[in-house]
C-alpha cells in the first residue's frame, strides 16, 4: 500500500492539498459573512417607517453565510486527506493565463482596449503557442480590427480607446 | 384559443427579414459558443448582451435566445467528436456519443443528438405555449408574500436538488444575495454595504459575475488541463441522416420520458445538467439493451440530449410567466429584459404581447433553423475546435473583457470580472456551485423587496407566509424541496425496513 501511494504521488506531482484550499475558502466565506453582518448593522436592522430597515435582510444573510461556512469547515474532514487541489505544474499553467490577463485588464483604461487586446493575443501566441511572428501579427491585428468593425460599426457599441486611437481619429 | 392567434401574430413578428437575420446570426454564434471551451450559454449570452442595446427588445431577445439554442446544439458536437463536453449538460452525451464516433458512427450519433435536441426543445416550447399564459394569469393575483414564496421555492429546490453539498450551495447562494444587496437599497434608497467605496455605489452587476465566474473561471480550468484536442472526423451526409431518422421513432418511449424529465427539471430550477444525467440513468435502467450503455448505444445519446434541451428550453417558462429564471442563462435573459426596460413577471403577457409571443414563436423557428444549421455545417464547427487553445484562449478573454466593459462602460467592471473569474475557478475546484450565486445576484433585490413588503403588510409577523392556502402551499413545497435529500433517505430507509423488500 505504502509503495502504491508513493508511486501515485510521483505520477501526480506535488501541489496544495484539497483540504488546505477548502479551509481557506471556508475562512474566506466566513469573513465575508462577518463583513456583511457589520454592513447590515451599520445600515440598521430594526423596524423603520418603511418596514424592515435596509440592513435587516443583509444582516440575516450574513449570519447564514457564517453558519454555512462553519458547517462547510466542519465537513472538510470528510474529504480525502491526500487529495490534491491541483499540481504546482497545473497552477503554473493557470498563472500563465492569469498574470497576462491581470496586466491586460489593468492596462485597458490607460492604453485603450484595442492595443492591449492585440498585445494579449500576441503574447499568448508567441509565449505559449510558440508561433512565428508573422502569423502572430496577422492574427492579433486581424482579430482586433474585426472586433472594431463588429462592435463600433455594426452594433454601435463604443469601446475604451487610448492615445493611439485618438491619433488615428477613430 | 387566444393563444393560437397570439402565436401566429408572434410568427409574423419573427418572419420580418431583420428578425430572421438576427435569428440566423444568433444560432451560428451560439453553436460557435457551444463548441468553444470556456464559453457557454450563460456567459456567451452575457458577453453578447451589449450587442443588443441598440435593438428593439423583440429582436434582442430573439437574438439572445437563439444564441442559447445554438449553444445547446453546439455542446453535442464536441461531446460526440472530441469527448469534451462543451457544456456541463452534454457530459452525459459523451458516454455513448463518443464511443459511437470511435466506431465510425459519428454521423449517426450527431444526427441522433441534434434530432433529439430538437424534439426535446419542441416539446418544451409546446408546453410553454400552452402553460405559460395560464401560469402568468394565475400569478397576476400574487401579492408580495406569494412572490416571495415563489422565490423561496426556487432557491430551496437548488439546495435540495443540487448535486453539490447542500451547505456549499447555501454559502454560495447567500454570498450572491449579499452581493445583490450592495449599493442603493431599492426600497428606501439608502446606501448600504458600500463601506465608503464609490465604486460600489451601483452594486455588483450579475452580468459581470456571469462573465467572470463562467467565462474566465472556465478558461482557467481548461488551462490547468493543458488541453490538446484530438477529435474524430465528422461526416454527415443525407443518407446517414435519413437512416438515423428512420431508426429514431423506435425509441419514442425514451424520447417522451426524457421530454417529461427535462421539462420538470427545467421548470423547477434544477436545470439541464441533472436532467440529462437523470434521463440517461433511467434509460439505462429501463432499456432492454441497458447493459450495452456506454459502448455506443444510440439510445444513450437520445435520452440525455432530449432531456437537456427540454430542460434548457422550459427553463424559460418560469422566467417568462413568473419572472423567476430556471437556469443561469434564463437569468441572463431576464437581466436583458430589465436592461431593455421591460418588467419581468406575469404582466409581460398583458403589456408586452408582441415581445412574449415573438419570443415563443422564435423558439419554434429558431430550433428548426438550428437543426438545419448544425446538420449541414458540422464539419465547419468541428474545425473551430482544431484552432489551438493558445490562439482561441486570448480571443475569448478579449471578448469577455469587451462584454464586461460594455455593460456599464466601466473599466472597473473589467477588473471585477477577473476577480470573479478567480473566485469562480476556486469555487468550481472546491465543489461550490456557481448557478445559485448568479441567480441570487439577479433575484436578490426582488426577493428582498417581496420579503420586506410582506412583512410591512403584516406589521412584522412572519406568519404572513402561511396566511392563506396559496402562499402556504408554495412555502410547503419549498420546504419539501429544501429537505428533499432527508425525506428521500427516510423513505428509502423505511422501505428497506419493511420485510417484503428483504430478498
Amino acid at each position: 500500500m505504502a509503495r502504491d501511494s508513493s508511486m501515485s504521488d510521483v505520477s501526480q506531482g506535488r501541489g496544495p492539498g484539497q483540504r488546505a484550499v477548502e479551509i481557506g475558502v471556508g475562512v474566506f466565506t466566513a469573513l465575508f459573512g462577518a463583513i456583511v453582518v457589520v454592513g447590515g448593522l451599520q445600515a440598521g436592522i430594526g423596524w423603520g417607517a418603511e418596514g424592515p430597515r435596509p440592513g435587516f435582510f443583509p444582516f440575516y444573510i450574513g449570519l447564514l453565510i457564517i453558519a454555512s461556512s462553519a458547517v462547510n469547515l466542519l465537513q472538510i474532514r470528510l474529504t480525502d486527506r491526500w487529495r490534491r487541489f491541483a499540481e504546482w505544474r497545473q497552477l503554473r499553467q493557470v498563472l500563465q493565463v492569469l498574470v497576462p490577463t491581470a496586466i491586460y485588464v489593468v492596462a485597458i483604461p490607460y492604453v485603450g482596449i484595442y492595443l492591449v487586446s492585440a498585445a494579449l493575443i500576441a503574447v499568448f501566441m508567441v509565449w505559449l503557442g510558440k508561433y512565428r511572428w508573422s502569423l502572430t501579427a496577422a492574427i492579433s491585428i486581424g482579430v482586433t480590427i474585426a472586433i472594431y468593425l463588429m462592435f463600433e460599426k455594426f452594433f454601435l457599441v463604443p469601446l475604451p480607446k487610448g492615445p493611439l486611437e485618438e491619433l488615428l481619429y477613430l | 384559443m387566444e393563444e393560437i392567434s397570439n402565436l401566429f401574430h408572434g410568427f409574423a413578428v419573427v418572419l420580418q427579414p431583420f428578425n430572421l437575420l438576427v435569428m440566423l446570426f444568433g444560432i451560428v454564434l451560439g453553436v460557435v459558443i457551444g463548441v468553444l471551451p470556456g464559453l457557454g450559454g450563460a456567459n456567451g449570452v452575457a458577453i453578447l448582451l451589449p450587442l443588443t442595446f441598440s435593438m428593439s427588445p423583440t429582436s434582442a431577445i430573439i437574438m439572445l435566445s437563439c444564441i442559447y439554442w445554438g449553444a445547446l446544439f453546439g455542446g453535442a458536437i464536441t461531446s460526440v467528436l472530441f469527448n469534451i463536453p462543451g457544456e456541463p449538460w452534454s457530459v452525459a452525451t459523451t458516454f455513448d456519443g463518443h464511443p459511437m464516433a470511435q466506431q465510425g458512427r459519428a454521423g449517426e450519433a450527431l444526427t441522433a443528438a441534434f434530432t433529439s435536441s430538437f424534439v426535446g426543445a419542441l416539446f418544451a416550447v409546446v408546453v410553454i405555449t400552452l402553460v405559460a399564459p395560464l401560469v402568468a394569469l394565475f400569478a397576476l393575483q400574487f401579492g408580495p408574500p406569494e412572490k416571495f414564496a415563489v422565490f423561496f421555492l426556487a432557491f430551496c429546490s437548488f439546495i435540495g436538488m443540487g448535486r453539490e453539498p447542500p451547505f456549499k450551495t447555501v454559502a454560495s447562494m447567500m454570498i450572491g444575495f449579499a452581493l445583490a444587496a450592495v449599493g442603493l437599497d431599492s426600497v428606501t434608497g439608502q446606501l448600504r454595504l458600500t463601506f465608503g467605496f464609490t465604486e460600489l455605489l451601483n452594486g455588483f452587476d450579475f452580468l459581470i459575475a456571469v462573465i467572470g465566474l463562467f467565462g474566465i473561471g472556465e478558461i482557467l480550468l481548461t488551462m490547468e488541463e493543458g488541453l490538446s484536442f484530438k477529435g474524430r472526423a465528422a461526416g454527415i451526409n443525407p443518407k446517414v441522416v435519413l437512416q438515423t431518422w428512420a431508426e429514431l421513432p423506435r425509441y419514442w418511449i425514451t424520447s417522451l420520458r426524457s421530454c417529461l424529465i427535462g421539462c420538470w427539471m427545467g421548470i423547477s430550477p434544477a436545470g439541464a445538467t441533472p436532467a440529462s444525467f437523470m434521463s440517461y440513468g433511467i434509460a439505462k435502467r429501463t432499456s432492454r439493451r441497458g447493459d450495452n450503455f456506454g459502448n455506443g448505444e444510440i439510445e444513450g445519446v437520445i435520452a440525455p440530449e432530449t432531456a437537456a434541451h427540454a430542460a434548457g428550453t422550459s427553463a424559460l417558462l418560469p422566467m417568462l410567466s413568473l419572472g423567476v429564471p430556471g437556469s443561469p442563462t434564463a437569468a441572463v435573459l431576464l437581466g436583458g429584459l430589465l436592461i431593455w426596460g421591460l418588467q419581468p413577471g406575469p404582466l409581460l403577457f398583458i403589456e408586452q404581447k408582441e415581445f412574449v409571443w415573438g419570443l415563443i414563436a422564435s423558439m419554434y423557428l429558431g430550433n428548426l433553423v438550428g437543426l438545419v444549421v448544425v446538420l449541414t455545417c458540422v464539419p465547419l464547427f468541428a474545425a473551430i475546435l482544431r484552432i489551438p487553445f493558445s490562439i482561441i484562449a486570448p480571443i475569448i478573454l478579449v471578448f469577455c473583457a469587451i462584454g464586461a466593459y460594455s455593460v456599464h462602460n466601466s473599466t472597473f467592471d473589467v477588473i471585477m470580472m477577473l476577480v470573479f473569474g478567480v473566485i469562480g475557478y476556486v469555487m468550481k475546484k472546491s465543489n461550490y456551485p456557481l448557478a445559485p450565486m448568479v441567480l441570487a445576484i439577479v433575484l436578490g433585490d426582488r426577493a428582498e423587496e417581496a420579503f420586506r413588503q410582506s412583512l410591512l403588510g403584516s406589521q412584522g409577523s412572519v406568519a404572513v407566509f402561511w396566511s392563506n392556502g396559496l402562499v402556504g402551499s408554495i412555502m410547503a413545497l419549498g420546504l419539501i424541496a429544501l429537505f428533499w435529500p432527508l425525506i428521500n433517505d427516510g423513505w428509502i430507509r423505511l422501505r428497506a425496513r419493511s420485510p417484503r423488500r428483504v430478498l
